[in-house]
């Protein structure tokens, strides 16, 4: 696919939407925690470390095939974000936000020192397995399993745990079990993008999924309405491209990254889709069916 | 069906609740009044798990049920209200119903992700639910408004109809009338009585509003700095000394 | 090597807590993490530096660059919390910080040039001898500094007007607002005061350690956060206890674990402290309100 689409399309285009997707799948992942469930996370890239790590040393040293490799990835980032799930129980805001961080600094440090990871070289010529047809495909898939997620009965008790934890109680909702979820949905999701960015950079090394990788991400989910599937994925395609588009200002480029941010919180303070309501569009939608 | 055996709670040193004894029948409404501060809804806290009481203990169609985490408290079939309405503000009107039928509902992550006809067809019936209750509330035209745009009154409703989607025996309303205009008390009035011979359910409520609960309660106990001072039928309550003296006031 | 190992340690701590003073302050008031607080320290060191190298004492040059900062601190308040206050999630002005930090990292950057600038030995480096433990008149001076620093800043908190209405703010700022107390200038003042510490706290991390470079401000801020976090946020207290504690727990884990694993000692004990401690040593237990 991606041969025949080169026909057509510049590689510099296909490669952005190439990260948009895998973006939209990070991004995705930490919209259930944070944008749903509401538990502020700040170390998402250390899912995707792990996720990038376990499943180029599969390919590089076990030749395991690509799927099983993006699987493993994903797994054993969720098993990590099961872990750093447990601590919700106790902690709450702005604690929870510093023990996510703490975490993906931890993990960061860790594949600064670990052997079969290339220390702070990294690892390089990871097969670059990921392809654009395989991205879209996974980003189809991740979407529509979010989209069922969200609008079933554990889907509306994590938006309900974000809206009000006493109340949710209240209904009979395990706040502990779900949070535990959403942080392991999300982390698994990290993971899966993780692997798939490692499988497309061909080069990998431990600051790649520094802090402010986990701030960019973030941004996205923020930017374009927390807890919005529709947002979220406009977060993830405007700081995908942004960067790109600013690179006429050159060096200039996060000068107006950090001033773009600024201003669109000031002027769209519940993100871009925060005030776009599905239920208005629906409740239109249902009137002028009656209405017909 | 509702014990408490003399329930103590302390904060820091001060005593909210001095020895609390209660017992609430099956098919009763019954009313739970006193001064502001008197420990109301410190009791109602106690009862759904969220405070573990420092002395006595909560029993619950005979099993005792303090200690519990408030999620399995309402999985037994308690439900509840909030005095200081706590919906969940950006979920729309029919969603808020919806979670509160979490308790009595099953689909899990796989269930729900791949849309197994299990799934689906709880979901049919949790809507359908919903919609009965919304529709017994006067709700149905506004189930996709954001919660927090309903009036005072239209709220307090909504979390009366969350409530009931749990299904369950007991229900503890929370000065349901607080904020209300006189036409909307009555129709509050008709609305505890339907729900309670409809789904033959027990409830106990606090308000302050005394013609409400004079009217609709069969049996009321009285709290003043955190011990019972009487209980008993209305015309009991209205006549009690301690009672005018401390709360009714002297009648006019 | 033990004494002189925590003396290290003390030192590093209490340039943690010079910053973390200035996140917890502004935490108290107006529940933000202030993420630009790191860059507003890192600009503190190269406006120390800048004056330093124009010829200035080093104390003036501390003083030059705590000034710059204070007004550097308001400006960032004004221009990007203030508009967002009250009409948007505590997240959305998280964000707007994040923003402030990548322009003013950036902007240093483009300013200064080259990655790192050396600072001269502006305090002598000469030892002497404690009993058994060597001494810096460098350190003996940042200590000291540090010490007046959070002293001075304790009176203020405790008896001047200003800062019983910071504490009146802290408890609850509707209330304050309805008392009379002009909220917006006491959210001003706390910005100030939060960054005139953290511009001193980069001056001596300059001086002590030679060096300043523009993205200095990402891993000073995270680990004073870190540290406000341990001693429980809000707590001004605390925060000086956990930068303290935090910057001795590290300077230990560098001398005895190993120096390759240092930051993740730093957040690994923080972690673990959360979870037996989860309101952090000084922090103040949320009761539920229901």
């Amino acid at each position: 696919m991606d041969a025949f689409l080169m026909q057509y399309i510049d590689p510099y285009y296909l490669r952005i939407l190439v990260l948009i997707g895998i973006n939209i799948i990070l991004a995705l992942g930490l919209n259930i925690t944070t944008g749903v469930t509401g538990q502020l996370s700040m170390g998402h890239a250390g899912f995707m470390s792990l996720g990038a790590y376990t499943s180029a040393i599969l390919s590089l040293q076990f030749a395991a095939p690509f799927w099983a490799a993006l699987l493993c990835g994903a797994l054993v980032a969720a098993f990590f974000g099961f872990l750093i799930g447990i601590p919700t129980l106790r902690l709450e805001g702005d604690y929870l936000a510093m023990v996510t961080i703490g975490f993906a600094e931890i993990v960061r440090v860790f594949f600064l020192n670990f052997e079969p990871g290339g220390k702070a070289v990294g690892l390089s010529g990871i097969p670059q397995n990921t392809t654009f047809g395989i991205v879209l495909l996974l980003v189809i898939i991740v979407i529509f399993f979010n989209a069922r997620l969200l609008k079933s009965r554990l889907g509306r008790s994590m938006y309900a745990i974000r809206e009000n934890e006493i109340a949710a109680e209240a209904c009979g909702v395990n706040i502990t079990r779900i949070k535990v979820l959403a942080f392991t949905i999300g982390a698994f999701l990290g993971g899966l993008g993780g692997a798939l960015y490692a499988h497309y950079m061909f080069f990998i090394r431990p600051q790649d999924f520094a802090f402010m990788q986990s701030i960019e991400l973030l941004n996205m989910v923020i930017l374009g309405g927390m807890g919005s599937i529709p947002g979220t994925i406009l977060g993830a395609i405007i700081l995908t491209i942004a960067p790109e588009l600013l690179r006429i200002v050159a060096e200039y480029r996060l000068l107006f990254y950090g001033a773009l941010l600024v201003l669109l919180m000031i002027f769209r303070p519940n993100g871009l889709l925060g005030d776009v309501r599905i239920y208005d569009l629906r409740k239109r939608w249902m009137n002028k069916e009656v209405g017909a | 069906m509702l014990e408490l055996k003399h329930i103590s709670q302390e904060f820091g040193g001060l005593r909210a609740l001095d020895e609390v004894n209660l017992i609430v029948n099956e098919g009763q409404i019954y009313g739970l009044i006193g001064p502001n501060g008197a420990g109301k809804t410190t009791l109602f806290n106690i009862i759904t798990g969220i405070y573990q009481p420092t002395e006595g203990g909560v029993y619950f169609q005979g099993q005792k049920i303090d200690g519990n985490p408030p999620h399995q408290v309402a999985r037994m079939g308690i439900g509840r209200t909030f005095q200081n309405i706590r919906l969940f503000a950006k979920l729309s009107v029919l969603d808020n119903v919806r979670v509160g039928s979490h308790a009595v509902t099953q689909a899990g992550l796989f269930g729900s992700i791949l849309g197994l006809p299990v799934v689906r067809r709880e979901e049919k019936q949790i809507l359908h639910k919903s919609q009965t209750l919304l529709e017994m509330v006067g709700l149905q035209d506004k189930r996709w408004e954001y919660a927090e745009n309903l009036s005072y009154g239209e709220q307090r409703r909504l979390e009366i109809a969350r409530a009931l989607a749990l299904q369950p025996t007991l229900l503890l309303l929370d000065e349901p009338a607080a904020g209300m205009n006189a036409t909307e008390k009555q129709e509050l009035m008709s609305l505890i009585y339907y729900i309670q011979k409809e789904m033959k359910l027990t409830i106990l409520l606090v308000e302050h509003d005394m013609n409400l609960v004079m009217s609709i309660c069969e049996r009321i106990a009285v709290l003043d700095y955190g011990r019972k001072i009487a209980d008993g039928s209305p015309e009991q309550i209205k006549n009690d000394e301690r009672v005018i003296q401390s709360y009714l006031g002297a009648p006019a | 090597m033990f004494l002189e190992q925590l003396l290290n340690g003390i030192t590093l701590g209490s340039t943690y807590a010079l910053i973390a003073l200035g996140y917890t302050m502004v935490y108290g008031i107006i529940q933000l993490i202030n993420f630009a607080h790191g860059e507003v320290y890192m600009i503190g060191a190269f406006v120390g530096l800048f004056l330093v190298a124009m010829g200035a004492n080093i104390f003036l040059a501390l003083l030059g660059a705590m000034l710059f900062c204070m007004l550097l601190g308001m400006t960032i308040e004004r221009v990007a919390y203030r508009p967002l206050r009250g009409k948007s999630s505590r997240l959305s002005a998280l964000i707007s910080a994040i923003g402030v930090s990548i322009f003013l990292s950036t902007l240093m950057a483009l300013l200064a040039q080259t990655n790192t600038r050396s600072y001269p030995e502006v305090i002598s480096n000469r030892t002497f001898n404690l009993g058994s433990l060597e001494l810096s008149v460098l350190q003996i001076s940042i200590l000291a500094v540090a010490a007046i620093l959070m002293i001075g800043l304790q009176l203020m908190i405790q008896h001047t007007r200003l800062g019983k209405a910071m504490r009146a703010s802290s408890q609850d700022l509707d209330a304050s607002y309805l008392m009379g107390i002009n909220v917006n200038r006491i959210i001003s003042a706390t910005f100030a005061i939060g960054s005139a510490l953290a511009a001193a706290g980069g001056v001596m991390v300059g001086v002590y350690y030679h060096a300043v470079w523009p993205y200095m401000g990402m891993m000073a801020g995270l680990k004073a956060f870190a540290a406000a976090i341990l001693g429980g946020i809000g707590s001004i207290p605390g925060a000086m206890v956990g930068g303290i504690t935090l910057g001795v727990l590290e300077i230990m884990g560098v001398a005895y674990i190993s120096p390759s694993y240092k930051d993740a000692i730093a957040f690994g004990i923080l972690i673990i402290v959360l979870l037996i401690r989860p309101q952090g040593l000084f922090g103040k237990k949320i009761v539920k309100k229901v």
